[in-house]
């Protein structure tokens, strides 16, 4: 036993068994099942046969899967836009001296930490079309006369989901930002103040520098958890009105699970990934941490 | 001088700041975000305690409950299966945090301290593991799932929630050894320890706060899934609070408001009060996966 137990190839393997077993059962083998589903027109209930790229010739010339990819993209660029410009600003005010910051910071996450469809229930009943409390409130201030219908126009849906995904964003870009302006030395802004820089240049020019790495870092997941959210979508508007608000994740669970056409539905999905891997690889390769930033020298 | 900023502000010198300024800049920025971030929650808690008159008036100020009720927490708590639902959640976050904890704590080591051949590749595996999104796993998986008759089990749920903890875990518990120091391993293996004897006497008592960031965060994690227990499972017995509340709270045209807000409420309490315990846990858990 104790050869066995010393030789840390052996031992490594053994160790990493349990791990591996159940990646391995219910992450790789789906994801190679998931691309070959989508070459084939299995259903619900029976297996399918392969059709080549028949899935995906459908779904370029499907006006439905082509708006759901623009729903998409447009939810994707502007939620990220908008939860990082929020984001950082957000961190920078909590960086400064405050009372009760742990406190604040803390309470500052909830809406990152409870469950989103939960939420998003919340969000559903703010933007009810007759009991909107945001629209009784703007009524009584005698900003608009009628109450908006939130959901049911096709591009103030696309708004309002958007809008309920940054409100969960938002906590996450910030309190992780946060955590990287902590990590800057006040040396570099005494020197900058030294130097005569206004607030601004010390901004632009040494925290922003600084911080680019952890940006890309935490936009990347933003990105990612915007291009393929679900819950959101599905709670609040099941992709509607017009199909205005469906995603590609919601129109692949609709096409496969109700639908009962998995192998179009899988074909819409394993459609997100060459995107996910795209912006995976801008963020590693354009925005890597370089080397002077961690003190050495620029290559 | 009145400017300030960070820098200022952690050597101690933000009082040059004059006081209308600051509050122009920082408090009444800092409160706006405040009121938009924690107003839902507020209207959480107002609607699920307002009487059905009140929430279907619009003379009365929403913002205030004139005669508070507990009927909605009553019809919820008696009249629907949100108990099971609650209780199923718990059951699979919990089994499945644990699972996921003990399977990475071993892989974590050996990728990190065994370093066996291959461990690079394989740390660089789990990586990539943890960007796989649920959305473009979720109809693969539902056939496994089928295929092994899992489907509407909690087993099912149990099983496949690892997908995404065990990456997260590892990768968070790789980092969390890197910072223990190799001597006190090459000391114990001098004194003729065994590897057993190390991780369990010397790198798990040392990761304790390590171990509790991936717990609390695997545990919220999964308490928060939705994609997988929509499509796993169908009968009420087996739901979880996201999806039962979802799917089976919402009947017809007629929205109970109430009903559905205290839901929200109760199912979203048992992670907040977690959090609340452990936020230095959980915060550094988020970051720390990140900032790797």
């Amino acid at each position: 036993m104790r050869p066995f137990l010393d030789n840390r190839n052996a031992l490594g393997l053994a160790f990493m068994l349990p791990a591996a077993a159940l990646l391995l059962v219910f992450l790789t083998y789906p994801l190679g099942l998931g691309l070959w589903l989508g070459f084939t027109d299995a259903r619900i209930g029976r297996p399918g046969h392969w059709i080549g790229i028949d899935n995906f010739e459908s779904l370029f010339g499907d006006s439905l899967a082509r708006l759901s990819l623009f729903n998409t993209l447009f939810y994707t660029v502007i939620a990220s836009v908008v939860k990082f410009a929020l984001g950082l600003w957000l961190a920078l005010l909590l960086n400064r001296h405050l009372p009760f910051k742990a406190f604040l910071r803390a309470i500052v996450l909830l809406p990152f930490i409870v469950p989103t469809a939960l939420s998003a229930i919340a969000f559903w009943w703010i933007y009810d079309a007759q009991f909107s409390v945001v629209s009784w409130l703007l009524v009584k201030m005698g900003l608009i006369d009628t109450y908006i219908d939130f959901l049911g126009e096709p591009w103030m849906a696309r708004f309002s989901t958007i809008a309920a995904n940054v409100w969960r964003g938002v906590p996450f870009v910030a309190i992780c930002l946060l955590a990287g302006l902590q990590t800057i030395s006040p040396t570099l802004y005494e020197a900058a103040a030294l130097d005569g820089a206004t607030e601004w240049q010390k901004f632009r020019h040494v925290t922003l520098p600084m911080l680019t790495p952890i940006i890309a870092v935490v936009m990347t997941f933003s990105v990612l958890f915007t291009f393929t959210d679900f819950q959101l979508i599905y709670v609040l508007t099941r992709g509607g009105p017009l199909n205005a608000t469906h995603l590609m994740a919601t129109l692949s669970f609709q096409r496969a699970i109700p639908g009962g056409n998995l192998g179009e539905g899988a074909a819409l999905a394993m459609a997100m990934a060459p995107f996910l891997l795209a912006a995976i690889l801008f963020s590693y390769f354009g925005l890597q941490r370089r080397a002077w930033q961690q003190g050495g020298g620029d290559k | 001088m009145t400017v300030s900023g960070p820098a200022e502000d952690s050597r101690g010198m933000g009082y040059l700041e004059s006081l209308p300024r600051r509050w122009v800049t920082l408090y009444l920025p800092l409160l706006c975000f405040l009121i938009v971030l924690l107003f839902p929650f507020y209207w959480m808690t107002m609607t699920s305690f307002k009487p059905d008159a009140e929430l279907m008036s619009r003379e009365a100020n929403p913002f205030w409950i004139h005669n508070p009720t507990f009927a909605h927490f009553e019809k919820l708590l008696l009249h629907t299966s949100y108990p099971e639902w609650m209780w199923n959640t718990i059951i699979v976050s919990v089994v499945a945090t644990f699972t996921s904890l003990a399977a990475s704590v071993f892989a974590a080591y050996a990728i990190e301290r065994l370093r066996f051949r291959g461990a690079k590749g394989t740390g660089m595996a789990i990586f990539l593991a943890y960007l796989v999104p649920p959305s473009i796993l979720f109809i693969p998986l539902a056939t496994v799932v089928f295929q092994m008759g899992l489907f509407d089990t909690r087993w099912a749920l149990i099983l496949t929630y690892p997908t995404f903890l065990i990456p997260f875990c590892t990768w968070l518990l790789m980092g969390y050894f890197r910072t223990i120091p190799y001597e006190l391993e090459e000391c114990a293996l001098i004194d003729g320890a065994t590897r057993w004897q190390i991780l369990t006497k010397i790198i798990l008592p040392l990761a304790v706060p390590g171990l509790i960031s991936a717990g609390i965060f695997a545990f919220t994690l999964s308490w928060n899934e939705f994609i997988y227990a929509l499509t796993f499972v169908s009968s009420s017995e087996v739901k979880t609070v996201p999806v039962g509340v979802v799917t089976e709270l919402v009947e017809g045209d007629v929205y109970h408001w109430g009903a559905l807000m205290a839901g929200a409420l109760l199912g979203s309490l048992p992670v907040a009060i977690l959090y609340s315990f452990f936020v230095e846990y959980y915060v550094s858990g988020m970051t720390g996966a990140v900032k790797e």
